[in-house]
């Protein structure tokens, strides 16, 4: 779906007219991210995350496609072959440190994805299908990228692997069992190396399906605005392009020249040096951690210490698990109808403090694991839950929002004057 | 099927042949399941043997059993008593050093060296490493402490170190597994 004042698909050359009637293929281009494709004229740079999220997926399939033609998933050579990449492939290095950096920066790009969608409510109808499916989607990169940090086979993809499949075995009665399965061993060796290569191969292209999906949902309500106003006439919207491929375009420039500066300056910033020292499992690295994208829910799975009913590891694990599963039912915990944050005085406040409260979770997940750490992430994590289950079902029911604009054009020209705007044609 | 019984005979041979296929389809799921479990290659390391005559009282060695450390550590008359003063209800997984070791040697204790947390390899079984506040192990990741019993006196594992099967063969060799 799109508005009715969206332009029309109307080849001109014989060839493209040919196509159209055969298989419509540049008809849906024009209509998704073209000229066809009426976007509201107020988008702000944080709407530029999900055209980046997009340009990292297809990064990361093209330098990991390459990077399996020279990587053996074998646990007996599993970590020369990627030395082999380093060392001795031609722009091995640079491949697999663009996979490496293209990760973390993916990472990035959704998280100010996610934030944009709390501050801006997102999730709020008519855009609860295109919220869900985004949950899907960061679920599927995170195991994504959990398997793909496997595959090096050094002392931190070896003991991740262990810890987190360890986090199947604190499932009661079926825990254990479904962990040898998981790994088909008593840990991690050739058989889950294997079968986390095949798995980490596959997974993007379940990624792709899903990113189409959100998009589809995405465009049958049409996108977000800053104002959370909804579109109401042609004069409040811009067609996608060339205004936005232009917008997307700078951002994309600005974020390949700080993903450059990473990849070819600080390559191992965000990497563990304890990953270069061969598998081995009959030593933990002293400091054990996650990549730094999993560290506030690494966080919230080490705050449970004292048994309760179930035991502390189970409480962890479910903490953990529920710290992403609650995103499910934001568009259910926030009833408000005022959709952005610019326009709900307190909310912005909360949102504030959970922005702290997630750094400190990020900072608090790299952290050892003793006090005061332990106590602070015991404090960040129960804030973190009442944030979603309590104070924002409050806010939203206590709250007294600043006055609307009528409408986007109103918003962006202080008036809603017709004349004022760009439209060529009445606005139907 | 006996005529006006209200069954037609094309329904049943719809049901049937619908029914066998999903039967089918559902055995199929079977090899596709079981692949993933351990093979038989993986099984066959199961048992492992070891002497442990060298091991001096105090002292501890790391073995491999099922790709997995192993600790056996002969602990001194000291270590057992300090593992016998504690009151066992007062434990998160009460056992006595009894029930976690062979009868006439107490004195070893055979664990997984795999922390009951998430896995780790706890330190404490060679020379020089941190044994945690109770003497016995402690695991870097999470901050688990065991005592010289190997059970869970503080930190966040649920259980005491896993004692696998095993039997003395000779006064200085077991079999584990």
């Amino acid at each position: 779906m799109s508005f009715p004042w969206a332009k029309p698909y109307e080849p001109k050359a014989p060839l493209m007219r040919y196509l159209d009637e055969k298989l419509p293929l540049p008809r849906l281009v024009f209509n998704a991210i073209g000229a066809g494709y009426p976007v509201p004229r107020n988008l702000s740079y944080m709407w530029n995350f999900g055209v980046l999220a997009g340009f990292c997926l297809v990064l990361q399939i093209v330098t990991g496609i390459i990077l399996a033609m020279h990587y053996a998933p074998n646990a007996a050579v599993a970590f020369n072959s990627t030395e082999h990449i380093m060392r001795d492939v031609n722009w091995g290095w640079m491949l697999r440190y663009a996979h490496a950096n293209g990760a973390s920066a993916f990472f990035v790009v959704i998280y100010l994805h996610i934030f944009r969608g709390f501050f801006y409510g997102s999730y709020k109808p008519p855009r609860e299908m295109v919220w869900l499916l985004g949950v899907v989607i960061f679920l599927l990169l995170m195991a994504t990228a959990f398997m793909g940090y496997v595959l090096p086979w050094g002392q931190m993809s070896f003991w991740g692997a262990k810890v987190i499949t360890g986090l199947f075995g604190a499932i009661p009665l079926v825990g254990e069992p479904l962990q040898i399965w998981l790994l088909g061993g008593f840990a991690p060796d050739n058989a889950a190396l294997n079968r986390f290569f095949s798995l980490h191969y596959l997974l993007p292209f379940v990624i792709v399906g899903a990113v189409i999906l959100h998009i589809w949902a995405l465009h049958i309500p049409g996108s977000s605005n800053p104002t959370g106003v909804e579109v109401k006439t042609e004069s409040d919207t811009v067609p996608f392009h060339p205004y936005f491929t232009a917008k997307d375009g700078f951002g994309l420039a600005v974020f390949l020249l700080l993903y450059c500066t990473m990849l070819f300056f600080l390559p191992n910033a965000l990497g563990h040096p304890d990953n270069y020292i061969p598998a081995n499992p009959m030593a933990t690295p002293a400091h054990i951690v996650p990549e730094w994208y999993f560290w506030p829910f690494y966080a919230i799975l080490r705050a449970f210490t004292v048994d309760f009913i179930l035991p502390a590891k189970l409480w962890g694990v479910l903490a953990m698990f529920a710290s992403i599963l609650v995103w499910f039912f934001l568009p259910w915990l926030d009833k408000s109808p005022v959709r952005s944050g610019h326009y709900r005085p307190l909310f912005r406040k909360f949102f504030v403090v959970l922005v702290i409260d997630m750094g400190f979770l990020f900072w608090l997940g790299g952290a050892a694991a003793e006090e005061p750490y332990v106590m602070m992430s015991q404090i960040a994590t129960a804030y973190y839950f009442l944030h979603f289950l309590v104070i924002l079902p409050i806010i939203s029911m206590i709250e007294r929002p600043d006055p609307l604009p009528f409408s986007i054009t109103e918003a962006v020209l202080g008036s809603d004057d017709d004349k004022a705007v760009l439209a060529t044609t009445p606005a139907s | 099927m006996a005529p006006g019984d209200g069954v037609r005979r094309r329904d049943f041979i719809e049901i049937a042949a619908v029914s066998a296929a999903g039967i089918g389809g559902l055995a199929t799921l079977v090899p596709l399941i079981s692949q993933m479990a351990p093979s038989r290659d993986v099984l066959a390391g199961s048992t492992t043997e070891i002497d442990v005559s060298a091991i001096e009282p105090g002292m501890a060695i790391k073995a491999v059993f099922r790709k997995q450390p192993l600790f056996v550590r002969n602990l001194t008359p000291q270590e057992v008593a300090a593992a016998d003063a504690v009151a066992v209800s007062s434990l998160r997984d009460p056992q006595t050093l009894e029930e976690r070791t062979k009868e006439g040697k107490t004195n070893w204790l055979v664990t997984m060296g795999v922390c009951t947390h998430l896995g780790c390899v706890p330190l404490g079984a060679a020379e020089g490493e941190n044994k945690g506040e109770f003497g016995g192990y402690f695991c870097p990741c999470h901050g688990s402490h065991y005592d010289t019993a190997g059970r869970i006196r503080k930190g966040p594992a649920p259980t005491n170190l896993l004692v696998p099967e095993y039997t003395f063969t000779t006064d200085t060799q077991i079999v584990v597994g």
